[in-house]
């Protein structure tokens, strides 16, 4: 903690872990609000929290493993377009639930799916 | 044997007929159905004929002067070893032959009889397809190559028996009798099927023409071979004689006889009279060298087995009213006689009288018996009632009826020259000379035959002679007086039969002669037993009351069959199954069925207790696994942190 410090007041480069931190935090803030939220929307802002603490990863694994190579950030590129295809997806959903059972909550309104 | 090559026939017909008439008769009209069972029957009655004539008198006897055993046909069904193997076929001898030609007759009459007695009722195509189905199972029987043939048509005719006393199967009564027949006959082919387990596991084979050569040597394996200090020779045909009692109703299976009576008239004339009750004396017969060479001790058990049957069944027979009822008693009687026959019967010549005389007593009863069941049929049908209170005086109504009714009375009762006599005659002369406890026995039976014949003969036609009907009785139709005479023909002159040029033990022809002694004996008791009939019964009197009052105990047990229905209830019930089924019933369901039910129970309730994991919320679904991700990493984590360190 101290080298990280250091090397920030310093100017230096910003070590890895610096970033997996905060990769780390966001992911775990996103599984709390996937499993927490009842809002739809909230739920699925969680899982985009997770998607692009993944993303981070992607890049800083490969901008400080292997420098010469691009697949890690090509990966990240590829995963944001994904994501933005499954949040259209997902939205289109939820709309759709809303015009049925006007709630776009997850909770006993919603059982049409169930048995 | 080419020569008898068209006898197969004799079997194939009622088969055929019986799918014919079994599949197609709801299509048929009800005459149609019954005329092509009749034509049937009388195709085969002729061939039997044939058969027979041509067996005894163009084969004739071989070159040691007897009647040969002819294989006609036979090939092998299913071998299991070299030495174990089922046939079929078709096997010619005396008795045989001698049944061939009692079963056509007496079935074809019934066929005729049937005509009219059945005429409208429901089920009429079923009724025909069903005595196509027992003529062909019990020629079956009678020309059984093997003993494993035997007992497959044995059980055959069991059923056909069972399915036509159960033909009114709306009537509760019918329904129960039909059970109790088949549960008893079959409780005792499971004797008779050990037997023949036993018999064969030693002898190695089911062949009747092997098993019944004189001097056998397939006995030899039987050597010192005992269970419980009896050879176990003589338990295989003590077993096998168990099945022959079963279905011939001796005591202590005779109790399904009286109730097989709830079937149509007609076929207990056929079935429990003329045919399917003899077939456990023709079993004695058929193995009868085994029973008189290897286990004589087991022939004398048979003779006293009969010699008590016929007892005891002429003295129930005196106090039954039903009609039908006191024939069937009469019938339990006479095939007593036929068993005592064989029971005191010798081997070879004169000594074999015995075996020639049940023979011929089967063969002349068989008419006699038919006859009085098929006029019973005709009285039943004109005043709609099996109960004697309900009839007297019919003579002048039905005269056909009554004229032949009164010849098969005196033929049952051995008045000579009708054809009861000389059989009748036989078989008392040679219990005469063998034991004269069994020539008692049948001597009394006799003359109690005579005396319950004429009661019934009285009572029918006789007693009140100005009876008032609500429908004044009229005389049967063609149809089925037509068999009455016939039969009252055969009755009346069967008794002409050289038998003893015929049937013997040996296949030998011998000379019989009519005993004098035993001759007179029994002509008087019979006459004695008729002359009582005549004066309690000729008119309505006191007579029978006061003497019913005077032996009340042995009135009350005989009118009650000597409680042998109640013991037999009170084995089954308060033995068999309180003390056997109900405990191992009980086992099966505590403990059998106790351990899958809980099994099942198990299952049920894990099921239920985690039902709840499976709640269809995303969201915990995720938690759980997302908990199990963090523990299986922690987990590996610290594993592998373990291996570094």
């Amino acid at each position: 903690m101290g080298e990280l410090i250091t090397s920030f007041l310093s100017g230096g480069p910003i070590p890895m872990f610096a970033y997996l931190i905060v990769s780390t935090l966001m992911f775990f803030i996103g599984v709390y609000g996937f499993l927490s939220r009842k809002n739809m929307l909230m739920v699925l802002i969680s899982i985009e929290l997770m998607l692009n603490a993944a993303d981070i990863n992607f890049a800083v694994f490969n901008r400080y493993l292997y420098p010469e190579q691009h697949e890690g950030l090509f990966f990240a590129l590829f995963a944001i377009g994904i994501a933005a295809a499954e949040t259209a997806v997902a939205i289109a959903i939820i709309i759709n639930i809303y015009r049925n059972v006007k709630s776009i909550y997850i909770d006993e309104n919603i059982t049409e799916m169930k048995n | 044997m080419d020569t008898f090559n068209y006898s197969i026939l004799i079997l194939l017909f009622p088969a055929i007929f019986f799918i014919i008439i079994g599949l197609f008769g709801k299509y048929m009209k009800p005459i149609v159905a019954g005329t092509l069972g009749t034509i049937s029957l009388s195709v085969i009655t002729i061939l039997a004929y044939i058969t027979a004539y041509q067996y005894f008198f163009v084969v004739g006897t071989g070159a040691d002067g007897a009647y040969q055993a002819i294989n006609v046909f036979h090939f092998e069904w299913l071998r299991f070893t070299d030495t174990l193997h089922i046939d079929l076929g078709m096997y010619l001898d005396p008795i045989s032959t001698l049944m061939l030609v009692v079963i056509t007759t007496v079935s074809l009459m019934v066929h005729i009889y049937s005509l009219g007695y059945m005429k409208g009722e429901i089920g009429f195509q079923r009724y025909y397809a069903f005595l196509s189905l027992f003529s062909f199972s019990m020629l079956g029987l009678v020309v059984a190559t093997n003993i494993f043939q035997m007992y497959i048509f044995w059980e055959l005719v069991g059923v056909s028996s069972f399915l036509l006393i159960s033909f009114y199967y709306v009537k509760p009564s019918a329904v129960a009798a039909s059970k109790k027949a088949f549960i008893v006959t079959r409780f005792a082919d499971f004797f008779f099927l050990v037997g023949i387990l036993v018999l064969s596991f030693y002898t190695k084979t089911f062949d009747f023409e092997v098993l019944t050569t004189v001097g056998s040597p397939v006995f030899a394996s039987f050597a010192g071979a005992s269970f419980l200090g009896i050879s176990v020779l003589s338990w295989a045909m003590m077993l096998i004689f168990m099945g022959g009692v079963g279905k011939s109703a001796m005591m202590p299976f005779h109790i399904w006889l009286p109730d097989a009576m709830e079937g149509p008239t007609p076929a207990s004339a056929l079935i429990h009279a003329a045919t399917m009750v003899v077939a456990g004396v023709f079993l004695v017969a058929r193995l009868f060298p085994i029973y008189v060479f290897q286990t004589p001790e087991v022939l004398t058990i048979i003779g006293y087995v009969g010699g008590i049957t016929s007892i005891f069944a002429a003295v129930v027979a005196c106090t039954q009213t039903d009609i039908k009822r006191v024939l069937a008693f009469s019938t339990i009687s006479q095939i007593a006689y036929m068993i005592t026959s064989l029971g005191v019967s010798g081997w070879g010549g004169h000594e074999g009288l015995g075996y020639m005389a049940s023979m011929f007593h089967l063969f002349t009863h068989a008419f006699f018996k038919a006859l009085l069941f098929l006029g019973a049929g005709a009285i039943i049908h004109a005043v709609h009632s099996n109960e004697m209170d309900a009839m007297g005086g019919l003579k002048k109504y039905m005269p056909i009826s009554r004229w032949t009714f009164l010849i098969a009375c005196l033929a049952i009762a051995g008045i000579p020259p009708f054809s009861g006599f000389f059989s009748k005659d036989e078989i008392l002369a040679a219990a005469f000379h063998h034991d004269l406890f069994l020539f008692a026995c049948l001597f009394i039976g006799a003359g109690l035959t005579a005396f319950y014949m004429f009661r019934l003969y009285f009572r029918i036609f006789h007693y009140e002679n100005d009876k008032v009907y609500h429908h004044t009785p009229h005389e049967a139709e063609p149809s089925m007086t037509i068999p009455l005479i016939v039969l009252g023909a055969f009755s009346a002159f069967s008794g002409f039969v050289p038998f003893s040029k015929l049937i013997t033990t040996d296949g030998k022809p011998f000379e019989a002669h009519i005993d004098p002694l035993v001759a007179g004996l029994s002509i008087g008791v019979a006459v004695i037993g008729i002359a009582i009939a005549f004066v309690m019964y000729r008119k309505k009197t006191s007579i029978p009351d006061q003497i019913v009052e005077k032996i009340k105990w042995l009135y009350t047990g005989a009118y009650h069959k000597f409680y042998f229905d109640e013991l037999w209830l009170f084995v089954t019930r308060k033995i068999i199954f309180a003390r056997i089924s109900i405990p191992i019933a009980r086992f099966d369901r505590r403990f059998v069925d106790g351990f899958m039910n809980s099994l099942a129970y198990v299952t049920n309730a894990t099921s239920e207790a985690i039902k709840g994991f499976q709640s269809g919320r995303i969201q915990q679904y995720a938690f759980v696994y997302l908990l199990g991700a963090l523990i299986l990493i922690i987990g590996f984590t610290f594993s592998i942190w373990q291996l570094i360190c």
